[in-house]
């Protein structure tokens, strides 16, 4: 057994494949807020999306732009499903066992994350954030499961094609309960 | 098809329900389950049974709970989603309403780094609110994630946990309202040492409305050695133990150590009986669960009048 006190060596933050640890935001939540309107989906994005996928190298040169990006501000790991806009900018990816619903029990009593004790646990964050913008009721939304094919690809062209909309429910689902696989069901009459 | 279980004809009869919890033998030997679980038989509604509970190798927890099962006792099934994906998920909880357990308890599970396999590739396909809409889906909608028709569907009473200690605190009950939208139908907390830390949480989960909607059971134990108490406070995660806990069992003598944890641990339970919507306890002392009767026996709780409640018993809104 492993005493909890003991530190993994360090490693190159951008490492591919590197295990997931929790990326504290280099900005503020307020101005990503507002960033993100600048990406709402409008005619426009939807003729660049359909530019870029009917052009595999363009696509690739543009995935690999909003990569840098996203990896430079948020730690991105290309999940190609992107939670943010509802977990206040932190990304729930990664934290080490990539819980998109919340924070697990482990969480210590200064913050810290069970596995990396020297960072902040991104989920703690990511309600700091989204309280701070008056967005916290957007932390109840259920994140349905991943489609772990879509590993690389690009968040951004899937949410201007709408792909992304079926991510997580509209809201906390206690009223109505809520279909875990909508897209499932359709093939499975 | 499982029938309704005892634990659940428990609490959805509003009597104070109380469960145990043991930890499956490194090793392969089937009596040191049966040893376990005898002594608790007419104590409590149900006994968990872990998953490979802080990430170390041990007898399965489907295979634990055929075993309680075959001795008359009502196993809860302990799910992590730790080490496998959805696929096998999905295949393990059909096969363990196929064999009859009745109780299915899902949680993160955690992180191998700090069990006896730090090498090993943790998994993590599903988080515990998407196993539990899983679940929910399965046996409500007879569905798998993949859309297929299960015939017949599973039937099990599925349970969640969740941690009122530790950080973003505020945000614990609002968790356990995501956990009852995806499924829960009861939950078993972290260990509670500090109870009016607890009640604070219980407000909260009140105004939310999930004390009608979900069964709470508070967890307990025993710290029956200065070694449990420090292993308690630095190795496992997630627990908080006060500064008064802490000095008082450190004031006795050794010799007493484990009769005062014993006592604190009775006198928890009374004061957890009277936080409102608490609908019992389940009392974790892995190693120690022989002297769970003595625990409950000195918090005035009697043994459990099973044949009152028996299977066909009175259903819970689900």
């Amino acid at each position: 057994m492993i005493e909890r006190s003991d530190r993994l060596p360090p490693r190159p933050a951008r490492l591919a494949g590197a295990p997931p640890q929790p990326v504290s935001p280099r900005l503020p939540a307020r101005l990503l807020y507002r960033l993100h309107r600048l990406l709402a989906p409008n005619a426009g994005y939807r003729r660049l999306a359909a530019v870029l996928t009917a052009h595999p190298w363009l696509s690739r040169l543009f995935t690999a732009g909003e990569r840098h990006v996203k990896e430079a501000i948020f730690g991105c790991r290309m999940c190609g499903q992107c939670a943010i806009p509802f977990t206040g900018y932190a990304c729930p990816m990664t934290c080490p066992k990539q819980l998109r619903n919340g924070p697990c029990g482990g969480v210590g009593l200064d913050g810290s994350c069970e596995v990396y004790p020297e960072s902040r646990c991104v989920w703690l964050l990511a309600v700091e954030r989204a309280d701070s913008e008056g967005k916290g009721p957007d932390l109840l939304r259920l994140h349905r499961p991943i489609d772990h094919r879509r590993l690389g690809q690009s968040a951004w062209i899937s949410y201007w094609q709408g792909t992304d909309d079926g991510l997580c429910t509209d809201d906390d689902a206690l009223a109505t309960p809520a279909v875990i696989n909508p897209a499932a069901l359709l093939g499975h009459k | 098809m499982t029938r309704p279980g005892r634990f659940r004809s428990a609490l959805a009869s509003g009597m104070f329900t109380v469960t145990a919890e043991i930890g499956p033998p490194r090793g392969a030997d089937a009596e040191v389950i049966r040893r376990k679980v005898q002594p608790l038989r007419d104590w409590v509604a149900a006994v968990n049974i872990t998953d490979n509970q802080s990430a170390v190798v041990r007898l399965a927890s489907w295979a634990g709970s055929l075993l309680t099962l075959a001795i008359g006792v009502e196993p809860i099934m302990q799910l992590t989603c730790r080490d496998r994906n959805r696929i096998a998920l999905q295949s393990d909880l059909l096969s363990a309403a196929a064999m009859g357990i009745p109780n299915i308890l899902i949680m993160t599970g955690d992180h191998p780094r700090f069990g006896d396999h730090a090498d090993a590739k943790p998994v993590f396909d599903l988080d515990s609110v998407q196993l539990l809409w899983a679940a929910r889906t399965m046996r409500d909608d007879g569905r798998l994630l993949s859309g297929r028709v299960l015939d017949p569907p599973p039937d099990w009473f599925i349970g969640a946990v969740e941690n009122p200690s530790a950080p973003p605190v505020n945000f614990r009950a609002a968790r356990l309202g995501k956990k009852v939208a995806a499924g829960a139908q009861f939950v078993q907390t972290q260990f509670v040492f500090d109870v009016p830390a607890f009640a604070r949480f219980m407000a909260q989960v009140r105004d939310l409305g999930l004390a009608e909607r979900c069964h709470i059971l508070a967890g307990v134990g025993p710290i029956t050695s200065p070694r449990a108490l420090s292993h308690l406070q630095h190795v496992v995660p997630g627990v908080h133990i006060p500064h008064e806990v802490v000095r008082r069992l450190l004031a006795v003598p050794a010799d007493r150590f484990a009769d005062e944890g014993l006592k604190l641990c009775a006198e928890t339970i009374c004061q957890l009986r009277q936080v409102p919507g608490v609908a019992g306890v389940h009392i974790m002392a892995v190693g120690h669960e022989h002297r769970v009767p003595e625990i409950l026996a000195e918090a005035g709780l009697g043994r459990t009048p099973l044949a009152a409640t028996g299977p066909g018993g009175a259903d819970d809104a689900r």
